[in-house]
């Protein structure tokens, strides 16, 4: 154990590997002073492990259907979380009901922050009318208030998950365009590319190998602040009826299932809206914190 | 030599005004083709909606024909374009009225409860913001973010059916859903004359005090909710600014002075966040009228998100287009408006 610590430490790193490992255990340490980060960190692993293991974990089935136990309140044996109007267990179905979130906003960064990466690398390294062209699309989307156009998208693609994330995909690539701009921007004339250049690099080459490395840490750290905003989207969707549909138990959906009860028995709504809580607050803390960190200039404050 | 310095700044001014035009137009044509877009590649046919499914051959041709859809793409776009800036919207599948109408009659209930939240929100959010400035790391100050964080993490229209349960259905403190209890409804619908389409206004005009009260209580929960995630954001915001800014020299020198430190705080340093807060405000303010969709619906309040989410359960294309316009256009002209300010007033921005 300390011999890894001492490796990871090592002032002179003998090779690339251990000189990243050694800047991610110093990032590491540093997170782990701020509590509020380290608590993110908790809820975000463990909504992972819950995802991974729902079957195991789950006392029920999500899906089957008992009519004989239907809203039952907290704390009835068997059904800590009570039921709902089908007598399905709703600890179950959020257990199962992450796998959905999970998936959705996997999805989700897996493809918004590279369209936005690539459209600003490109716009920034090429400048000129490239830029100008590229830049000014960026804007009427960011122009667009996302939710509302994620709704108008949902409304012609049709309900579904599918469509849902390719809705939530097309409004969140806007920031990380810019993002990746402004960062391309700082390095195109830096030394070190004109030296790939003059060694016959092509632009793809330069771009790809050399100036999308350097945006990818702002990038990440908007993609862990960005995760509770695809995840409380996702869930509007759901809730308006427009993305998961019954009986798969996605949160918003839950919560709108549960809304024709809400004065008399409240825990159907409430329980799955504590999950999203939980789970958004959990990835914006660790954002908070991952910024504090990764980002120098607002490390030295 | 003074007069050549004005000209040119009056010159420049009027060359970024200018500028800001271009922009503003070319980001209102790109709004404009984005929902023309949308809308043609709708799976549902415009013209079998309005005739129904036993229209002859004939009656679908002559409808084609009316609509336009015979005429060229780059035709009907530019046709789309001159009818929005005459402030024609289409037609609403469901009720057969112009959109446009539809949402002038809507809007002024969400621009009530949008303006409200706004304005409680800044009410809260920027002397929680400057306080948090003043004395980073402390008690206060990780209070401020983590209460920020939550308004950040919680679904708005789970946060209503909480809100809803416990101050209305437990507690009893405010009015329910809609926008006055059933009682009152009906004399506001016939009786008052509707000056503004504002409830709160309209019920003061006519001097319906009784009726204000009700309004009140019926508003005030979700123009809280609201109010929150909007000091969430101002007072995330409000505190980066100032502690930019109590770093700087200007606020040492002031110190050393001996000036007191409330009169450097909330007078010297809040003077000069004073324009990029105006421009936070601003967009805080476009982001709830957005953020009113999902509340709307929670509240039964008859504002234009209402109105979108009412039409997209019956796939009415045409008002949830028209919607996404009108929303989109207040996004275009706040950001603008928060550019001018930022310019008119910030004298570095003139550099």
């Amino acid at each position: 154990m300390t011999g890894t610590i001492a490796w990871l430490r090592e002032p002179n790193p003998a090779s690339r590997a251990q000189a990243r490992l050694g800047q991610a255990y110093l990032s590491w340490l540093r997170l782990r002073r701020n509590p509020l980060a380290v608590i993110g960190l908790l809820i975000s692993v463990t909504l992972i492990v819950i995802a991974i293991f729902a079957p195991l974990l789950a006392p029920h089935d999500p899906i089957a259907q008992d009519l004989t136990r239907r809203l039952l309140p907290p704390g009835t044996s068997g059904n800590w979380l009570g039921t709902d109007d089908f007598g399905r267990d709703i600890l179950t179905r959020l257990l199962y009901g992450s796998r959905i979130t999970l998936y959705i906003v996997l999805l989700v960064i897996l493809t918004a922050p590279v369209v936005g990466l690539i459209i600003g690398t490109v716009a920034g390294y090429f400048g000129g009318w490239v830029d100008v062209i590229l830049m000014r699309i960026t804007d009427i989307f960011l122009a667009f208030p996302k939710l509302i156009l994620a709704l108008a998208l949902v409304a012609v693609l049709g309900p579904g998950m599918e469509n849902a994330v390719l809705a939530i995909a097309l409004t969140a690539w806007p920031p990380y365009a810019r993002v990746s701009r402004a960062e391309t921007l700082t390095v195109r004339n830096s030394d070190y590319i004109a030296a790939v250049k003059l060694q016959g690099a092509g632009a793809v080459r330069v771009i790809w190998g050399h100036v999308m490395p350097m945006c990818l840490p702002s990038v990440i750290i908007r993609v862990t602040l960005d995760m509770a905003g695809v995840i409380l989207t996702a869930a509007g969707l759901g809730f308006l009826g427009l993305g998961v549909q019954p009986p798969l138990p996605e949160w918003g959906l839950m919560i709108s299932a549960g809304r024709k009860f809400l004065f008399e028995q409240w825990w159907v709504a409430t329980m799955p809206g504590l999950a999203i809580f939980i789970v958004s607050l959990g990835f914006n803390l660790l954002g908070d914190g991952l910024r504090d960190v990764l980002d120098p200039r607002s490390a030295s404050k | 030599m003074a007069n050549s310095s004005t000209s040119s700044r009056v010159g420049l001014f009027a060359r970024q005004t200018g500028n800001t035009l271009v922009t503003l137009l070319v980001t209102f044509i790109g709004l404009l083709a984005v929902t023309f877009v949308i809308s043609r590649v709708v799976p549902i046919d415009p013209v079998t909606s309005i005739l129904g499914e036993r229209a002859t051959a004939a009656q679908i041709e002559a409808a084609r024909t009316q609509l336009g859809l015979d005429e060229p793409m780059w035709k009907q776009f530019a046709i789309y374009i001159g009818n929005t800036l005459q402030g024609d919207l289409g037609t609403s599948i469901r009720t057969r009225e112009p959109v446009a109408e539809a949402i002038a009659h809507v809007f002024p209930a969400t621009l009530e409860l949008a303006t409200l939240a706004t304005i409680l929100g800044v009410i809260i959010g920027v002397p929680a913001g400057v306080m948090a400035a003043t004395k980073p790391g402390s008690i206060l100050d990780q209070a401020v973010r983590l209460v920020g964080l939550m308004g950040y993490s919680m679904p708005i229209f789970w946060l209503g059916l909480m809100g809803l349960l416990l101050f209305y259905g437990h507690l009893g403190w405010v009015g329910g859903p809609g926008r006055l209890d059933v009682a009152f409804q009906m004399e506001m619908d016939f009786e008052l004359t509707q000056y503004t389409g504002m409830i709160l206004l309209d019920t003061a005009l006519n001097n319906r005090w009784d009726m204000f009260a009700n309004a009140f209580s019926h508003i005030i929960l979700p123009a809280g909710l609201l109010a929150y995630i909007s000091m969430a954001y101002i007072s995330r915001m409000t505190r980066s600014f100032m502690m930019n800014e109590l770093g700087q020299e200007y606020i040492t020198t002031a110190r050393v002075k001996g000036m007191p430190e409330r009169r450097v705080i909330w007078v010297h340093a809040l003077k000069n966040v004073m324009v990029p807060l105006i421009t936070v405000i601003a967009l805080s303010y476009a982001y709830l009228l957005e953020g009113a969709v999902l509340t709307e619906t929670i509240f039964a309040w008859p504002g234009l998100g209402s109105y979108i989410t009412d039409a997209l359960l019956v796939a009415d294309m045409p008002a949830v287009l028209g919607g996404t316009v009108v929303v989109g256009m207040a996004y275009i002209g706040l950001n603008m408006f928060s550019d001018l300010l930022y310019r008119l007033f910030d004298p570095r921005a003139r550099v």
